[in-house]
């Protein structure tokens, strides 16, 4: 069993720490996860004994070694016996990809459940809502292959009633089967849950082309998955939710960030549209140059750590997302902790070189 | 779509093959010629890789190859068409083994990178404006360059009527275009993917004054960030020797990455695969003692003894692996054909020649100073390339 006990921050909400606890309790927390991940993962072992880090001794969270994300997909990375696996979360990467392997024991499972539950609690309300779901049943079908889209569903799946799918197989709008599911709550609160992209894609341009409305406006939407396609499209946050207002009449729109390799303990935007950190994870922002610690509205690697991961070493990882920190316990929603704003993902270089005539398509990425 | 950048198009008569001897005074004077035009076209002036082929190109260096031309004594000619196929991510390169090919004797057809720059239009359009000269009408017509997509129809047109083939790729690129045939006399010269290191004697170091540091870091930059480390001959592992290694090392790399620091463009994603790499060679590769990083602008992984495949130990953007050896028996028993050039300082250049010879190795084709590793020459990858692309005629 892992030695961090999170009972004491499930007794109060998210969002509850300053920064002065938050640095203590994850001083000893993160430098305990560590540790055991230093005992059970010899991977892990290897690399934290090469770079000379002593896990003995509690440190700092800054100065704890992170992973890079990248790790997970060519290394198979875990804290467990291999019988206490009840999961393997993959990353959706594109065909051809290598894909993140993330192992996942009933401990792990669990907590993630229980902090997602918590997490969106502080926008959705302590009561389950009936669900409407802005995807088609068909990507949760098949639960041998845990994606990350499928598992994201799944996962917020529990949080609500009457989970409903919004598309059909084909992805198309399921109007009769979502008008039902809108008349049989009418005046009730609805949780609806998507992939931004999706929602932007199957919903608001599929209303639009079909020249209706959703009467959403009791809705509470949570979203996420990335803007890269809609930044490609130049649609930003702004553009996504006043198209939701105009099409939907849905005004509370939280959008979330979050990865597979974290599952749980997401970040969640609040009604000031700020990206907040929960009790349960935080980001530290890097300078490229040189991995130090960025001062607020400086632009760096998102670095995220997690209370969560103890069955694969993932409390310290990472990321290839570029952020930067837009403040700290002082947000007007009230929420204590860091508040972030992400830049999207880091661009590949140009690489020079002598070695190809022929274009491979060969990036640093896949030689690394 | 085949783009014709300079000679005949493809409604012209076709290229003339009348081989001439190397170092001919023709292609002497169109490479100077060419060498001035450059130099005085202001648009060139912005690429310091026009300009050092332009100074390559320049009059006295080219009489002083001519000079040094180990084939010189007996009696050649180019061996008629040269096709060569140049890389298609550095602008240059291309230039370069033209001027071989035209150096050598012969008529030449140059594919260029398919990938637009700069540099590849600066230099072809000075040549247009030499060759339209009249003292180089013969050479107009034996002088084509193109430019078009990877196409096997066409590669494979062009290499059945040449007499020699220049590729410089990557392993799948010579594998995939030597399955398109050459005539049965042509001949092919592959530079490919090679592996280079470096040997560095920490007393020689140890010894210089700040100028002298700030030169051979100067050097090194040179040989290693200007091409990413990613050019054939930029080093990936160094080889420390003598006494006051470790203070030599502290000079060297603060030195390097001072200028680093201050010159090289790190693009933030290489700082992310730079660290991913230091991660899995510390959890995969035997031997790792250590890593360092000097921010994420020089990053080094201290080996205690060389893989076998040490020539797969290869960084990009400022990674590299380091071995204190005082002597080279263990750096002897990886070197293989993919060892290309070995930088050296603080180091007799002799004894490092004699460590190939004796231990009769089979790479390792340049020993030049640090600073010299993209120096390209007419003598590369071990071949002469004068000298392989023009025939002997033996006469007794």
């Amino acid at each position: 069993m892992p030695a961090l006990d999170l009972d004491r921050l499930f007794a109060t909400p998210p969002f509850s720490l300053d920064t002065t606890a938050k640095a203590a309790l994850y001083r000893e927390a993160l430098s305990e996860l560590t540790r055991l991940h230093y005992a059970a993962c010899p991977p892990y072992r290897r690399l934290l004994d090469t770079l000379g880090f002593d896990p003995a001794v509690d440190h700092a969270v800054g100065d704890i070694p992170m992973l890079p994300v990248r790790l997970f997909k060519t290394h198979e990375l875990r804290s467990v016996a291999q019988d206490q696996i009840v999961k393997t979360m993959t990353s959706s990467g594109t065909t051809g990809q290598q894909v993140s392997r993330i192992f996942l024991d009933k401990v792990t499972s669990a907590r993630q459940t229980k902090v997602l539950a918590k997490i969106s609690s502080s926008v959705l309300g302590p009561k389950r809502l009936p669900m409407l779901i802005i995807d088609s049943k068909s990507v949760v079908k098949d639960r041998t292959m845990f994606s990350a889209r499928g598992a994201g569903i799944l996962g917020f799946s529990m949080l609500g009633i009457d989970p409903t799918y919004a598309l059909d197989d084909d992805m198309r709008l399921d109007f009769a089967a979502t008008e039902a599911f809108l008349a049989k709550h009418a005046g009730q609160p609805i949780f609806v849950f998507g992939f931004t992209f999706m929602i932007w894609e199957h919903l608001l341009q599929a209303l639009a082309a079909a020249n209706k409305r959703l009467p959403l406006d009791r809705g509470i939407m949570l979203h996420g998955g990335g803007w890269k396609k809609l930044a490609d499209q130049a649609v930003d946050n702004r553009a996504f939710k006043a198209r939701l207002a105009e099409l939907c009449g849905i005004e509370r729109v939280h959008n979330y960030y979050g990865m597979v390799e974290q599952t749980g303990s997401i970040f969640i935007e609040c009604e000031h549209g700020r990206l907040h950190c929960s009790d349960y994870s935080d980001v530290i922002i890097r300078r490229p140059a040189d991995f130090s610690i960025c001062q607020p509205g400086e632009r760096g690697f998102i670095q995220l750590v997690s209370l969560l991961p103890s069955s694969y070493p993932g409390h310290s990882l990472l990321s290839e997302d570029l952020g930067e920190l837009t403040g700290e316990d002082d947000c007007a929603c009230g929420r204590l902790g860091k508040t972030f704003v992400i830049h999207g993902r880091v661009k590949n270089a140009e690489v020079r070189g002598c070695s190809d005539t022929y274009t491979a398509g060969r990036t640093p990425a896949q030689v690394a | 779509m085949v783009e014709v950048l300079v000679g005949p198009g493809p409604g012209d008569e076709p290229l003339l093959v009348r081989p001439l001897p190397p170092y001919s005074d023709l292609a002497c004077e169109l490479l100077a010629a060419l060498s001035a035009e450059l130099r005085n076209d202001p648009e060139a002036a912005r690429y310091p890789d026009v300009i050092s082929f332009a100074f390559w190109c320049r009059k006295g260096n080219v009489e002083r190859l001519k000079a040094d031309d180990l084939g010189r004594r007996g009696a050649r000619l180019g061996l008629g068409l040269v096709f060569h196929i140049t890389p298609s991510n550095v602008p240059v390169n291309f230039a370069f083994s033209f001027a071989f090919g035209l150096l050598a004797g012969n008529a030449n057809r140059v594919r260029v990178p398919s990938k637009p720059f700069a540099q590849v239009d600066i230099i072809c359009r000075a040549l247009a404006r030499v060759l339209a000269e009249d003292r180089f009408s013969e050479l107009r017509r034996m002088s084509s360059f193109v430019r078009y997509e990877q196409d096997d129809v066409v590669t494979g047109a062009y290499s059945a009527s040449c007499n020699a083939r220049i590729i410089w790729g990557g392993d799948v690129a010579i594998q995939t275009i030597r399955k398109l045939p050459i005539p049965e006399r042509g001949i092919e010269i592959a530079f490919a993917d090679r592996y280079s290191f470096s040997v560095l004697g920490a007393p020689a170091i140890n010894a210089l004054a700040p100028e002298g540091l700030a030169r051979l870091a100067q050097g090194f930059y040179n040989d290693t960030y200007l091409m990413d480390q990613n050019a054939c001959s930029s080093p990936h592992l160094l080889v420390w020797q003598g006494e006051g290694k470790r203070e030599a090392k502290q000079r060297f790399f603060s030195a390097l990455a001072e200028l680093v620091a201050l010159k090289y463009e790190l693009a933030p994603v290489s700082a992310v695969d730079k660290y991913t790499q230091l991660c899995v060679d510390a959890i995969e590769l035997d031997g790792v003692v250590g890593v360092t990083r000097h921010g994420n602008h020089v990053v080094r992984v201290t080996l205690a003894r060389l893989p076998e495949a040490t020539h797969e130990l290869r960084g990009r953007a400022g990674y590299f692996y380091e071995l204190d050896a005082d002597g080279l028996d263990d750096v002897a028993r990886v070197v293989n054909t993919r060892y290309q050039t070995l930088t050296y300082f603080g180091v007799d250049k002799q004894q490092l020649l004699d460590f190939v010879i004796d231990h009769r190795l089979m790479g390792i084709d340049r020993i030049v100073p640090v600073g010299a590793a993209l120096d390209i020459g007419v003598i590369w990858d071990g071949y002469d390339v004068i000298a392989t692309l023009s025939r002997v005629i033996d006469v007794r």
